[in-house]
């Protein structure tokens, strides 16, 4: 190991100059005499530039630093779901255990319990033949969560010498091979170098998500990616929330990039005792989750995303569907900005780096749903928040990741002040995935799932059409074929397009119930249109109490039971007003 | 001033004087041939009239230091001024005898009070709290003010900024607030932590008088840095008020409100040192790192596990052209939970607090209402005023473009209740202290104006129980 020693040179924020080190780009070093913990992120001469994980008050130019000649890595291995950890894998429990409540610094901590057992049961044998990704054996991780132990992929194959059964912790060998390599169940991996796979596979499968306008119209896929960008307060946060705990991802990979101390608090708090809905567990078994909160140190907070998205290849490898939320990916840009404008760099637009984009890219591609190594099938899906400065649209994060991404929901300020949540703005968002996933729908949801949706579609689109012209003269003014539009336009928002988060039984809504909702309003639009041409007036069309009847199903633990009377109810208002439309008639 | 500050002893040790300025540059000093200093560390630099200032170390290398200087760099010369490096970053002294006292926004006590001797140093930058070790925010905090309670829940540990413009009546509803908060079920009341940054001596002498007159200075702890203090000094100000928070909330287990005024100022003096530094300019010429530095203030709020006190936050700024996309409520916004906006609108209709509670939100709201906490129909009263009141506002511009006669009956009710909502529950009494079933019942008078059959926010079982008609009619329909 190259271990050269060094010295500080210059301190400024969490930028630290060094000499004497001669490292490779991203070496991790320790600076100062209490050691601190940073990485090589630029070489100029005999100067090397340091970003320091840790608060660098005090340290003084002329103390030791140490070059480790490794880069910056993550444990994987069993333990790693149900931990919360910092941007650099720092198990914030075992923080607490050390240092009380506030967290300071030069304290190491490796990312797994090193001394917990673990039970492996082996599914190689002597003098078989491994490769690299391969399962070897498995361990039972939580309760959702098999735990699938693979020969690393930087590892060489070779004849299975020796394996053993029982329990271990994950530092002892359970495996040797012919070639000499000694397999424990954890291993490093560097957080800045994607996990092989075999191969990218299209994405035509959906990612449910439970939540109505996704699902319905700008549906992700697995091993998909999309952006929510969108002013403070307008959701992004919810949204992710709502995603992590409905989602039928099998495994959650939830960063707190540069967010608030307090959401990560509720996640902890409510996933525990909250029920993974495909399984029953609780979700915090299927949860990993990384917090570098606002306040905590911006190194760390840059590190955070890739510490994350290495932890979501793992499982990736053995053949989960992965899902990563990053919130948000605006503070890990401003992190790349705050380090880079110490670097004296050229910046590139609003003062980011010019890399920027290429950072965004880089991250993003590591999602997809793959052929694994083992000839496994998983999948990355990441959803990023973005915080745009001043909630405009165009700065240049939003830019970047929308150029990358294929999902756009776009919140918008205006229907979160309205409390339509969530407040995604249906005009404005898309997705490119459908494409791939009509088929899907068609087979697993209702043949007509894609017509309907395009019918609701065209409803929106005509509303804000119609919208235009209600702002000069108001709706009465227009003929009643267009005011039942507006009318049926105004069920899809209401019934459909909002969604309470906090509301115990809507935050999850099934297919199933998606494609209901959509048949009732159509329904409603389809009697209404009938019954204007019978002389029925637009005034007793709109209002009615099996409408509200409908609206409030949504919120019935026995929705088909409430879906059902509301329908009916429906059916017999229209009869009733065809029936006094005929007295009408026959009257006249 | 600076030599009353109370300082750790360590600083007392005999250090090296150094005379070597080279430059001195806005509220920078840069210092040459130096010894190892850290960064960080704090300065002292002796003037040629004998005066002293205070600095810290921004920038350290074998080349030079830079030291920016809190009290001003008015009279520092590159020639006969000394500069000393203490050899430790700033320190507030805590004890509980800071309650009742005021000091300077440097953190000297400036009421010429008895000395105050520390029970410990504590360094003002403060270490994050660990998210694993903290508590979730729920306890309901009644201000008396019903578009805040009702609307825009404060709960015990949460940072809720007031959003303002300049002129409009921010100090008199952050007064109000600290006097009537209250969690609750409980008496206690909150100890009062308030930072004035770069307010008017008029202004101060508004607060202090507040202060005295109502008993509440004796649990109150006042730093003030005032419009005639050196810029940069506000730096420390509300770092050294959230030391003593802290020190009294997780020290001495007592509940305390931090209240700062004005942000805008904070941010200015972040901006100045920016420039001096010659940094590149993140939005509006503000630093790259301005988000980073406050959240280092705001994300100072909040409970911890097993600790009988917590820290809540009341930040008041001022958006500079009342433009909330301004990056300061911008950048605010983003790190508080929630914001209270002041419209300059309902201020000039005479409505007293003019709060529109349209933009103004509190996420942790769900956390501290309904049931035990407050009133099982507190979310859906507040969710169905607010929509109606969105409703109504849309719909008064719609009456100036095509009268009244184009709207339906329906949206008449919305029109008028919108009116209603402004001039009964919005408006209110500067000492006018409503308890949350005030506001609740005040919420369902107005809602009852409005034809049953539109209230599609609140379902039929909470409406039989509440709603005036059925109350009246003396059948409530009991929920089990
Ligand atoms: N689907 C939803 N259902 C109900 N309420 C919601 C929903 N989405 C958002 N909200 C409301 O909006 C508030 C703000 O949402 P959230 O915290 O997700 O915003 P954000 O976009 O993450 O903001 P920031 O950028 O400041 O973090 C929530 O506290 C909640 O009151
Ligand atoms: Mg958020």
């Amino acid at each position: 190991m190259v271990n050269l020693k060094g010295t500080v040179y210059r301190v400024s924020g969490p930028v630290v100059t060094a000499t004497g080190i001669k490292p490779a780009m991203y070496d991790i070093v320790r600076v100062g005499d209490e050691r601190l913990m940073g990485e090589v992120i630029q070489i100029e001469g005999e100067y090397s530039i340091i970003q320091v994980y840790e608060d660098t008050s005090g340290v003084k130019p002329g103390e030791p630093v140490e070059n480790t000649g490794l880069p910056l890595v993550v444990e994987l291995g069993p333990g790693l779901l149900t931990s919360i950890y910092d941007g650099i894998q720092r198990p914030l429990e075992v923080l607490q255990d050390k240092m009380g409540h506030f967290i300071l610094r030069g304290v190491d901590v490796p990312g797994l319990d090193h001394s917990k057992k673990w039970e492996f049961k082996p599914l190689v044998k002597k003098g078989d033949a491994i490769k690299p990704g391969q399962v070897i054996g498995t361990v039972q991780e939580s309760t959702s969560i098999l735990h699938k132990i693979m020969l690393p992929p930087n590892v060489e194959g070779g004849k299975v010498t020796d394996v053993k059964a029982g329990s271990f912790t994950i530092e002892e060998t359970i495996l040797t091979l012919d070639n000499g390599a000694k397999v424990a169940m954890m291993h490093k991996w560097p957080v800045r170098k994607p996990r092989p796979f075999a191969e990218k596979q299209l994405p035509t499968i959906p990612l449910i998500t439970g939540m109505r306008i996704l699902d319905g119209l700008f549906p992700i896929a697995k091993g998909g990616t999309a952006a929510i960008p969108g002013p403070f307060g307008s959701g992004k946060t919810v949204t992710q929330q709502s995603l992590a705990k409905y989602s039928n991802a099998q495994v959650v990979v939830y960063i707190g990039c540069g967010e608030r101390g307090n959401e990560m608090t509720e996640v902890l708090t409510e996933f525990p005792v909250l029920e993974d809905p495909q399984t029953g567990n609780p979700l915090m078994a299927r949860t990993c989750l990384i917090a570098n909160t606002s306040n905590m140190p911006v190194a760390a907070r840059e590190a955070s995303c890739y510490t994350g998205i290495t932890i979501a290849e793992y499982y990736r490898d053995m053949g989960y569907d992965v899902a990563l939320m990053a919130d948000s990916t605006s503070r890990w840009a401003e992190a790349m900005r705050e380090i880079g404008s110490r670097l004296e760099e050229m910046p590139g637009e609003e003062g980011y780096p010019a890399y920027l984009s290429a950072r965004l890219s880089e991250f993003y591609e590591r999602a997809g749903r793959c052929t694994v190594l083992n000839g496994g099938e998983g999948s990355i899906s990441v959803i990023g928040a973005v915080s745009p400065a001043g909630g405009d649209f165009s700065e240049p994060v939003t830019q970047a990741t929308l150029r990358i991404v294929k999902v756009f929901w776009a919140l918008d300020a205006k229907l979160a002040q309205r409390r339509h949540f969530p407040a995604i703005n249906w005009l404005q968002s898309y997705s490119l995935y459908p494409e791939y996933l009509a088929s899907h729908y068609a087979e697993h949801a209702a043949p007509d799932w894609n017509e309907t949706k395009a019918q609701i579609m065209e409803i929106l689109q005509k509303e804000a059409e119609l919208q235009e012209i209600v702002q000069l003269v108001g709706s009465d003014a227009l003929p009643p074929e267009q005011q039942v539009t507006l009318e049926t336009a105004r069920l899809i928002r209401e019934i459909y397009l909002q969604q309470n988060a906090y509301d115990k039984v809507d935050a999850y809504s099934s297919l199933q119930k998606d494609y209901k909702l959509w048949k009732a309003i159509l329904r409603y639009q389809t009697l209404s249109g009938a019954a204007l041409k019978m002389g029925a007036t637009t005034k007793e069309l709109t209002g009615l109490a099996a409408v509200t009847d409908l609206a409030r199903a949504r919120f019935e633990a026995k929705f088909e039971e409430a879906y059902a009377a509301a329908m009916k109810g429906l059916e017999n208002a229209f009869t009733e007003m065809a029936a006094k439309a005929k007295k009408h008639e026959v009257l006249a | 001033m600076a030599a009353k500050t109370p300082a750790a002893p360590a600083a007392q040790t005999t250090q090296k004087e150094y005379r070597t300025i080279s430059n001195v540059k806005g509220p920078l000093v840069f210092v040459q041939k130096t010894h190892a200093v850290g960064y960080g560390e704090l300065v002292q630099l002796r003037l040629p009239n004998g005066q002293t200032r205070r600095g810290q170390v921004l920038d350290t290398s074998g080349k030079h230091v830079v030291v920016q200087v809190f009290e001003g760099t008015t009279g520092i010369d590159n020639d006969k001024t000394t500069v000393k490096f203490l050899g430790e970053t700033i320190k507030f002294g805590v004890s509980k005898n800071i309650l009742g006292r005021v000091f300077s926004g440097a953190g000297a006590p400036i009421d010429g009070g008895p000395e105050i001797i520390p029970d410990d140093y504590r360094d003002i930058i403060g270490a994050a709290i660990n998210p694993y070790s903290r508590a979730s925010p729920h306890d309901f905090i009644q201000t008396g003010i019903s578009t805040i309670d009702g609307n825009n829940s404060l709960v015990r540990g949460q940072k809720l900024p007031i959003f303002s413009g300049s002129g409009l009546p921010h100090n008199d509803i952050a007064l109000q607030i600290a006097r009537q908060a209250k969690v609750r079920g409980t008496d206690e009341a909150f100890a009062v932590v308030f930072a004035a940054m770069g307010i008017t001596n008029e202004e101060a002498k508004k607060f202090m008088g507040e202060f005295e007159r109502t008993g509440a200075l004796k649990r109150a702890v006042i730093f003030q840095n005032l419009a005639d203090d050196p810029a940069v000094e506000r730096l420390l100000t509300p770092r050294l008020a959230l030391t003593a928070a802290e020190y009294l909330a997780f020290d001495l287990g007592m509940h305390v409100l931090v209240i700062f005024t004005d942000v805008t100022n904070y941010c200015e003096a972040l901006r100045q040192i920016g420039a001096a530094r010659e940094e590149v300019p993140g939005r509006r010429g503000y630093p790259g790192y301005m988000y980073t530095d406050l959240a280092s203030l705001y994300e100072r709020a909040g409970n911890i596990k097993g600790k009988k006190g917590s820290v809540t936050q009341f930040p008041i700024l001022t958006m500079p052209g009342d433009d909330i996309t301004h990056p300061i409520p911008d950048l605010s916004g983003y790190i508080t939970e929630g914001q209270i906006v002041i419209s300059r609108e309902l201020h000039r209709k005479g409505v007293y607090p003019p709060i529109n509670v349209l933009p103004s939100l509190s996420r942790l709201m769900n956390a501290g209402i309904g049931g035990h906490k407050t009133r099982d129909d507190h979310k859906k009263v507040s969710d169905q005023c607010y929509a109606f009141y969105a409703e109504g506002r849309d719909l008064r511009g719609l009456v100036a473009i095509v009268g009244k006669d184009a709207l339906s009956s329906r949206d008449l009710q919305v029109l008028d209740f919108a009116e209603l909502f402004e001039n009964r529950y919005v408006r209110q009494g500067r000492d006018e202290d409503r308890s949350i079933e005030d506001t609740l019942d005040l919420g369902w008078e107005l809602l009852a104006t409005v034809d049953e059959k539109l209230l599609t926010r609140i379902d039929k079982k909470t409406i039989e129980q509440f709603h005036p008609k059925y109350k009246k009619a003396g059948t409530p329909v009991k929920a089990h």
